[in-house]
């Protein structure tokens, strides 16, 4: 094989724009500059450890199935664990949006990491109501029976019945903590890629002032 | 270097500045530990709620009259679900946002004849009963003006409706077979055998539970043992929890919108409501190429809190 | 002998709910608590002091 064939390989390509975008030093940097300086920066990796709680004890429900939690104190105290774990994600990752959104943190070519965001947080809504869907009890009951109407009357109820449980179960057990997953990644990788957000600048020229990253 | 104008909201400024050492695999394990502590501290101390689903079992002993009423308006076409359109079937108006009439154009596809899937077919499967059998063949060989005259005979008497010694008494002479369905029925139900039955139309394994709770719902009952908890539309019931336990309350903007005009009063208030969160959604989603909302933070000023630091050292410059 | 480990909620929340109405406004404890817990999170974020000042001030 000559080298240009090696060259024009997709793996080759791919590796080659991959480490380009992310090189080692930036996927696991050791340094941050030296603006990072707040409590309110804590709140991204404190909705992901808070992510990495509910799947894990979304898993431990998950191998004794959907109606253990009801019969088993056991069972009932990790259901209490995942049930804590996701108010605690949903707390952590709504201050984090407040906090990005009073940093701009759009700016300097940072949109898709916002745009991925906001789309992991609907998609943590939606995996929420699944789960509450699925819990087989008065709530999964009323909640059910309530949310149809509204997801009846986009069309998509349709489809999308959420008064079928084992649809229900699935969407929250496989497809969409998939989906939260990958965007999850996706959001995070794009935040080492491109930094966190610099400070805004208080006496900024906008006719001389050079553009490092922009639009 | 090529100059353009720089876009305060939009551009950021190179960081020429220090770097600080940053250990972001101690960070995180620090993150999970104690957001885990966090969970389990509030897992033992307060638990979570689990209230027992009701079945058409528990419901048709605890209030066999409502039942009674629910399963009559399900065999006239009354009910909710009856009347429901589509996914369900084609006898309501679907609801629609001016022009555009989603659930109509998707059609029906769950399709659910409120009375044969709930009074009907559930007593036909019934073994042995040769008075109820009767009727039944009675009643669906009527035509459908005599079926409405005994229904409507029935609705009338069944204001006065009683429920003495496992009976179902409605002094109607003119209902037909109609009495003795719903009567049969109520018993059907109070036995259990209801419950299994709309669940079995799907075969021997099954997890939708589509027919027993579109039942359910249709009754005064689920909704009744709803609003004792705060569970209800009006109540801000989508962000709520039984019990005393925290809900859902990143769903708070969603059901502020039941709560007020046009939302609160409109046939249509669940497509209206859907259709303001979808563009809402939308706006939140793009406010980084939104002139004026991107520029909310810098006029907040928010920022010089979170960077203060920074601002004290350089200057407020960079 | 008895059990050490029970896993019963020490204070299980399954009283019927304490809620605040006022006008249209219509909330439950817990959740107000819970709201009132993340504002207080966010500006105590926002305004207390971060660890590492000098060794930042050492790095610029």
């Amino acid at each position: 094989m000559s080298n240009a064939e090696i060259d024009r390989q997709w793996t080759t390509r791919l590796r080659r724009k991959a480490a380009g975008k992310l090189p080692p030093e930036k996927l696991l940097p050791d340094t941050q500059p030296s603006y990072v300086a707040s409590w309110i920066y804590v709140f991204g990796v404190a909705t992901l450890a808070s992510l990495g709680v509910v799947i894990f004890t979304g898993c431990i429900l998950a191998i004794r199935g959907p109606q253990w939690w009801h019969g088993s104190q056991y069972g009932h105290f990790i259901n209490s664990l995942h049930l804590w774990s996701v108010e605690i994600f949903f707390f952590t990752m709504v201050i984090h949006l407040w906090g990005k959104f009073a940093m701009a943190a759009w700016r300097g070519g940072r949109t898709l990491t916002w745009m991925t965001g906001v789309v992991t947080f609907l998609a943590s809504i939606a995996t929420a109501f699944t789960g509450y869907a699925s819990q087989s009890n008065f709530d999964a009951q009323w909640i059910t029976t309530q949310a149809k109407d509204g997801i009846n009357a986009t069309g998509a109820g349709a489809y999308f019945n959420v008064l079928n449980l084992g649809q229900m179960l699935m969407w929250h057990i496989v497809l969409l903590p998939i989906a939260a997953v990958v965007l999850t990644g996706l959001h995070v990788l794009l935040v080492r890629i491109k930094g966190v957000v610099p400070p805004f600048e208080d006496d900024v020229q906008p006719a001389t002032q050079k553009v490092a990253v922009g639009e | 270097m090529t100059k353009k104008a720089f876009r305060p909201d939009v551009d950021a400024p190179e960081w020429k500045g220090g770097h600080t050492p940053y250990d972001i695999i101690k960070e995180g394990t620090i993150a999970v530990l104690v957001i885990a502590l966090l969970t389990l501290i509030l897992a033992v101390v307060f638990g979570s709620p689990d209230e027992t689903a009701i079945t058409i079992k528990s419901w048709s002993n605890a209030d066999p009259i409502d039942f009674a009423t629910t399963a009559l308006s399900e065999l006239n076409g009354t009910s909710t679900s009856a009347a429901y359109g589509a996914p369900y079937n084609h006898n309501g108006t679907s609801q629609q946002i001016g022009p555009l009439q989603l659930a109509k154009w998707v059609g029906v596809r769950i399709p659910i004849n409120a009375a044969q899937a709930f009074v009907i077919q559930p007593l036909k499967a019934l073994p042995n009963e040769p008075t109820l059998d009767a009727g039944l063949a009675k009643y669906t060989s009527a035509s459908s003006s005599t079926q409405t005259t005994w229904l409507n005979a029935y609705a009338k008497a069944a204001t006065n409706m009683k429920f003495v010694k496992g009976q179902v008494v409605v002094s109607a002479p003119s209902a037909g077979p109609v009495p003795v369905m719903i009567n049969d029925l109520t018993t059907m139900a109070r036995s259990g055998a209801l419950d299994q039955d709309l669940l079995n139309d799907n075969g021997f394994y099954t997890t939708d539970y589509t027919k027993p709770l579109l039942f359910l719902a249709d009754g005064q009952y689920l909704g009744n043992l709803a609003t004792e908890q705060h569970l209800g539309g009006d109540q801000w019931g989508m962000m709520n929890e039984t019990g005393n336990y925290p809900g859902q309350s990143w769903l708070w903007l969603y059901t502020f919108w039941y709560q007020i005009p046009p939302f609160n009063n409109s046939g249509n208030g669940d497509a209206l409501v859907w259709g303001v969160m979808m563009v809402l959604s939308v706006l939140l989603l793009l406010v980084p190429v939104i002139p004026g909302l991107r520029s909310v933070p810098r006029k907040l000023r928010i920022y010089r809190l979170i960077w203060r630091e920074h601002y004290r050292d350089s200057g407020g410059t960079s | 002998m008895a059990t050490i480990l029970s896993f019963a909620a020490i204070f299980p929340l399954n009283t019927l709910g304490h809620y605040i109405h006022w006008h249209w406004f219509y909330i439950s404890v817990a959740n107000l608590i819970v709201i009132i817990l993340m504002v207080v999170t966010f500006v105590s974020a926002l305004l207390l002091p971060f660890p590492g000042r000098r060794r930042r001030k050492e790095n610029q």
